[in-house]
């Protein structure tokens, strides 16, 4: 059995479900959300980098790399807007993030 | 040097000015010593309105390998959005001061959205409406927890950079589709691509995706659930500048990904936009109803306002799309100017959010009162009000194309949203009056009295912004 595209993007949709579902069913700590999403990032590269390859075109490993930066920051941005919650109410546990209704 | 001739950067020269500003003016607040806020602050005015002239002398054009691009919609998008990040800063100078969160920061934070905004404005590839989406993001969840000693406020942040990452990761997905699918990530390969194979599933699927994404940056049923939380725990200042400058970006890029690249799908998305549409305007109207805080009912009332522009982006031809940038002007200055009021609502120095608290406005605040009810009731939609001009040519583009039904919805959620807006002018009018506000700040007055003689003269002035809509919405016209 060869490895073709498809194989990439089913793996690629797993992953990708499997994060969205880590934030939504998580009942524990922000942290997991924070990884769920990190993983959700990582199944888009998965993509963008077998699409590049079958295509023969680069332009979708450049969008990836960025994707890679973007995600960097965009962590610890989510990092440090959990460090002044945690000081604030000295809990991350998902289900205290309670204070306004919604 | 070359290599900026070369890549054709002049287009995006007011951005680069803006984003080198913002670095200036950050090194700038690191440096200095003593207290640099208000220096910063009106250096990032400077810069704004630097980057506002840039704008209306700047030439058409594409640049860095078409994956940018200036047209008349870019440009008139543009000037209302710094417009409106101009006024956000302004309106925040006094109260982040009282509320001993006034930093340098918070400026620079807002240039650097706004320049992602601009981005997002002119973007024309899918890699460059990613990077200005996430820099127009990730300096907006900062801003959102800005008061950084209050529970509510770094809650606020934490929720909306949970969901804008998950919204941000499903419209990255739809990219990723859409450009494996299309082999190309230009908007203009990409509507040559739909129109020459037809939209097979793995590009309605990118689509959906990539709808999902827009949806939740214009706080669209059914993402939009970050939108009351966040409005109420962020610092009202703040909350008015989330409400329109980012609000307008968004949209605009809507606008543009839905009628340049997938112009050739329209059946299919309009099906989606359609949905959204509709649920966004019942919610709005519905759930608006039973709220108590100001700063929720506003949220929720924006929540129905994107349910109307999405109605006019989903008719999908010219004058839908001028429907949608009127609509995006009137309701950028209504409710900054509905901001201003809120921000107004203090008493013995602490700000009050409550509804109850406007009791009998009128007899203690005349003027305030007045405006209020002016803004309220054009964000009912009553003639002869700007509100009112704004739903008709949304409502004028849907008829048109023969969505009835969709401007029949739209006309009965409208009226159950006045029930809403018509309560707070009975409240002002009607009730005994409570305790009076203490006096209002300069600028705060100025931005509330000034979108209220908008709202109320708006008649007069209808003409020139009506053509700058037309012009705006050539931008689409086919070649």
């Amino acid at each position: 059995m060869t490895i073709g595209l498809s194989h990439y993007l089913t793996v690629a949709a797993i992953l990708f479900t499997i994060g969205m579902f880590g934030i939504f069913l998580n009942r524990k700590n922000v942290i997991v959300i924070l990884m769920s999403i990190e993983l959700m990032l990582l199944a888009v590269n998965v993509n963008l980098v077998a699409f590049s390859a079958f295509l023969h075109d680069l332009v979708g490993q450049v969008f990836a790399l960025l994707v890679l930066t973007v995600a960097a920051g965009e962590a610890a941005i989510g990092l440090a807007i959990l460090v002044t919650y945690f000081r604030n109410r000295g809990s991350i546990a998902v289900e205290d993030i309670n204070l306004m209704k919604g | 040097m070359q290599f900026l001739q070369h890549a054709q950067a002049m287009v995006a020269l007011p951005e680069m000015v803006l984003a080198g500003l913002a670095m200036a003016l950050l090194m700038f607040g690191v440096f200095r010593r003593d207290d640099a806020n208000d220096a910063v602050t009106i250096g990032a005015l400077v810069a704004l309105a630097a980057a506002a002239v840039l704008v209306m002398t700047g030439s058409d054009g594409k640049g860095f390998g078409e994956a940018f691009i200036n047209d008349s919609f870019a440009r008139v998008m543009k000037l209302f959005t710094l417009f409106g990040s101009a006024v956000a800063v302004v309106l925040s100078v006094h109260f982040l001061k009282r509320e001993k969160s006034a930093r340098f920061e918070y400026p620079v934070l807002v240039l650097l959205a706004t320049t992602g905004m601009m981005m997002m404005i002119s973007a024309n590839s899918l890699i460059a409406l990613y990077m200005g989406l996430e820099l127009q993001s990730l300096a907006l969840y900062v801003v959102a927890a800005f008061n950084r000693d209050s529970a509510r406020s770094s809650e606020a942040g934490l929720k909306y950079f949970v969901l804008g990452a998950l919204s941000s990761g499903m419209l990255l997905y739809g990219a990723s589709l859409i450009y494996g699918f299309t082999g190309t990530v230009s908007f203009t390969g990409i509507a040559q691509a739909i129109a020459t194979n037809g939209a097979g599933i793995g590009v309605i699927f990118g689509i959906v995706f990539v709808i999902a994404g827009l949806a939740f940056k214009v706080s669209a049923v059914p993402f939009h659930m970050w939108t009351p939380d966040v409005y109420e725990g962020a610092p009202t200042p703040i909350t008015a500048f989330f409400a329109s400058a980012p609000k307008l970006a968004a949209m605009a890029l809507f606008t543009r990904v839905m009628m340049q690249p997938f112009a050739a799908a329209t059946a299919e998305w309009q099906q989606v936009l359609v949905f959204i549409s509709i649920a966004s305007m019942a919610l709005g109207a519905f759930a608006a109803i039973g709220q108590t805080n100001i700063k929720r009912l506003l949220a929720y009332s924006s929540i129905g306002h994107m349910g109307y522009v999405l109605l006019g982006l989903a008719a999908g031809t010219l004058e839908g799309v001028r429907g949608v940038a009127i609509y995006m002007m009137i309701y950028l200055i209504t409710t900054l100017g509905s901001f201003a009021c809120v921000i107004a609502m203090r008493r013995q120095g602490r700000q009050v959010e409550e509804i109850a608290d406007l009791a009998g406005l009128a007899r203690t605040d005349r003027g305030l009162a007045f405006v209020l009810a002016m803004l309220m009731f054009s964000l009912a939609g009553i003639p002869p009000l700007a509100g009112f001009f704004a739903k008709l040519f949304i409502f004028l583009a849907a008829v048109k194309t023969g969505l009835f039904i969709l401007a029949i919805i739209g006309v009965v959620t409208s009226v159950v949203g006045a029930y809403y807006y018509l309560r707070i002018v009975k409240l002002m009018y009607f009730d005994e009056p409570a305790e009076a506000f203490d006096p209002m700040d300069g600028e705060v007055k100025l931005v509330a009295y000034a979108a209220g003689a908008f709202t109320l003269l708006f008649v007069l002035i209808a003409n020139p912004l009506l053509n700058l809509a037309l012009t705006a919405a050539q931008a689409f016209a086919a070649p």
